[in-house]
């Protein structure tokens, strides 16, 4: 039998320009270059792993919600292995909110069909890593969040989870939701032969009529939640900066008693 | 008074900073509830009601230890069905943030992470949150349903109000569903002695200019001269000198101390993402074309392995 795996990725503006927001206060992503989420790559590796691992043989495919440019995100997937990959595109998205995007990915994931999704641990815009949990509480699957160490054997996943307090082995079995950090393990670069390869590899597209779902479930209008007001931090202000000729600690240690820390 | 479910982060009823800094949060949108999950609720409702919880719901089962997260939601569903609250509150920990969402979804409310403020607003209480690496800061609120809002340690300062804190017994029912994930084993992490990252009000962090997990010592003796935690960019943990649980960045954890000092850390984008809100921010570095010194309110241009231990020796002096 063969090992369904779905990895959900996003198309995120590059951390490294300069963000701003757009009129309506949503991400302005006209002036930033797209790319992948670089954890979203990890998520990828891990699926290309399992995928090794598996003694039946596995199938990815990555998914994506997101606006035409989200293509470059699959292809990059693609060009690290994953086999096809599906879009999610429909100009009613803008402004989708995370809740929103979860009930996109899990209609979504029940049309395409899964045993296991793997998803990074966070976006690296919105960052609030909440969209794996929402998944498995929609799909009514076990959760398997972020973890550092993933395996899937015999109908089950075990995992790795380095919380604060403690480091916690997970076990659930498939279907399930699994999340994965920075620590498990560095993404592959795609090859040549994996570039040339992914531009014949199969893109399904799929709108909102496709899953069911109407225009104002979705979207800025059916946003749960809503930005009133953005407002750019003013830059800090220069502060001192001194040069050290072999007192620097101790002018440090001056300012900090000024500052009343020691 | 609408009342506001605050969600309690404890080690066996040893109540954590967090907390009371979320129930002095909700006293500005209501009265605040405590929901306690596990053991030590009689030990902790003193504390919660020291700091204006006026009932500490609590439920004690096995489930929640033994299995991932799906248990406590069951429990804060069964919170929210019994008292229907102006809006939930949870602390920004990884854990808090996956509880939150759950329950947003099964209660089909929106939710907002990691608010950095919050007060009350004509249309539900408003969300301050700091984006794009720290160079926004927008206002947030909750348009459907019940708010369910985790806020970052660090935002508010404790303020001690009594209330009742009457301790009640809250009835849970777990689903079929909540069991999946079971927590197979758990290995707690060795303690250091030192705060919690998260939630010092110092944090020295150390980075590539460091150069060795030998040499870490140096950023430790630092540390524990201000009673500070330790810190590292993702350039020393990627390189095996320093543990994860400490990395402070886009892909670690975000602080905002009152002070943070940044040793051998050059400033990139993905390391301000994790500790631009601190108030005070200090730098040494070799580098005086460092990123991070654009963003200091005292930097050193030197060398750290020379200006860290005079550093610590001074302050060892100074609180004598």
């Amino acid at each position: 039998m063969s090992l369904r795996i779905v990895v959900t990725v996003k198309y995120v503006p590059d951390a490294t320009g300069d963000r701003h927001f757009a009129e309506d206060l949503t991400v302005d992503r006209d002036d930033v270059d797209g790319l992948l989420s670089e954890l979203d790559e990890y998520a990828v590796e891990q699926a290309l792993q399992i995928k090794e691992a598996a003694d039946d043989d596995a199938e990815i495919t990555v998914l994506t919600v997101g606006p035409e440019d989200a293509k470059d995100a699959l292809r990059k997937a693609l060009s690290m292995g994953a086999d096809k990959a599906v879009h999610v595109e429909d100009d009613d998205l803008h402004g989708t909110d995370a809740l929103g995007t979860s009930l996109v990915l899990a209609k979504a994931l029940e049309h395409v069909g899964y045993d296991l999704v793997v998803s990074g641990m966070a976006s690296t815009d919105g960052g609030m890593g909440v969209v794996p949990a929402m998944l498995a509480e929609r799909l009514g699957v076990p959760q398997v969040t972020l973890l550092s160490e993933v395996k899937v054997e015999d109908g089950k996943v075990t995992g790795r989870r380095d919380g604060d307090a403690a480091s916690e082995q997970l076990e659930a079995s498939l279907p399930a939701v699994v999340s994965v950090t920075d620590q498990s393990g560095e993404a592959r670069y795609p090859s040549f032969k994996g570039i040339m390869a992914a531009k014949k590899k199969p893109v399904e597209s799929l709108d909102l009529s496709d899953l069911g779902l109407e225009a104002e479930e979705v979207g800025l209008e059916g946003a749960w939640t809503k930005v009133d007001e953005a407002t750019e931090r003013p830059a800090r202000t220069a502060g001192t900066v001194v040069k050290d000729e072999g007192e620097g600690g101790k002018q440090l240690a001056e300012f900090l008693a000024g500052q009343k820390f020691i | 008074m609408a009342e506001v479910l605050v969600y309690v982060d404890h080690v066996d009823g040893a109540v954590r900073k967090p907390t009371l800094e979320l129930l002095t949060l909700a006293r500005r949108i209501g009265e605040p509830v405590a929901v306690h999950l596990g053991a030590g609720a009689d030990a902790a409702a003193a504390v919660l009601g020291e700091y204006g919880a006026v009932k500490v719901l609590a439920a004690d089962a096995s489930e929640f230890a033994d299995y991932l997260v799906a248990p406590k939601v069951d429990a804060l569903e069964a919170a929210y069905n019994a008292v229907s609250p102006a809006a939930v509150l949870l602390p920004s920990s990884a854990e808090g943030k996956e509880i939150a969402a759950r329950l947003a979804v099964r209660i089909g409310s929106g939710i907002i992470t990691d608010a950095v403020d919050l007060e009350a607003g004509a249309e539900g209480p408003v969300a301050t949150q700091s984006v794009f690496a720290a160079s926004y800061s927008t206002k947030s609120r909750v348009t459907k349903g019940t708010p369910v809002i985790t806020v970052k340690p660090n935002s508010a300062a404790p303020e001690a109000a009594q209330a009742a804190g009457t301790v009640e017994q809250l009835a849970v029912a777990f689903g079929e569903k909540s069991t999946g994930t079971k927590v197979v084993s758990r290995t707690p992490r060795e303690s250091t002695g030192r705060p919690e990252l998260t939630e010092a009000a110092i944090v020295v962090s150390g980075g590539r200019g460091v150069n060795g997990a030998e040499n870490f010592s140096i950023i430790e003796a630092l540390a524990d001269s201000l009673g500070a935690a330790v810190g590292a960019s993702r350039a020393a943990v990627d390189a095996g000198w320093y543990p994860h649980t400490n990395q402070v960045g886009q892909t670690g954890k975000s602080v905002s101390p009152q002070l943070y000092i940044a040793a051998g850390i050059s400033g990139a984008i993905q390391h301000r993402a994790g500790m631009q809100t601190s108030k005070t921010i200090v730098a040494v570095n070799k580098d005086a074309e460092a990123p991070i010194f654009d963003l200091v309110d005292y930097g050193v241009v030197g060398d750290l392995f020379e200006v860290v231990p005079q550093l610590t020796d001074e302050v060892k002096t100074r609180k004598g």
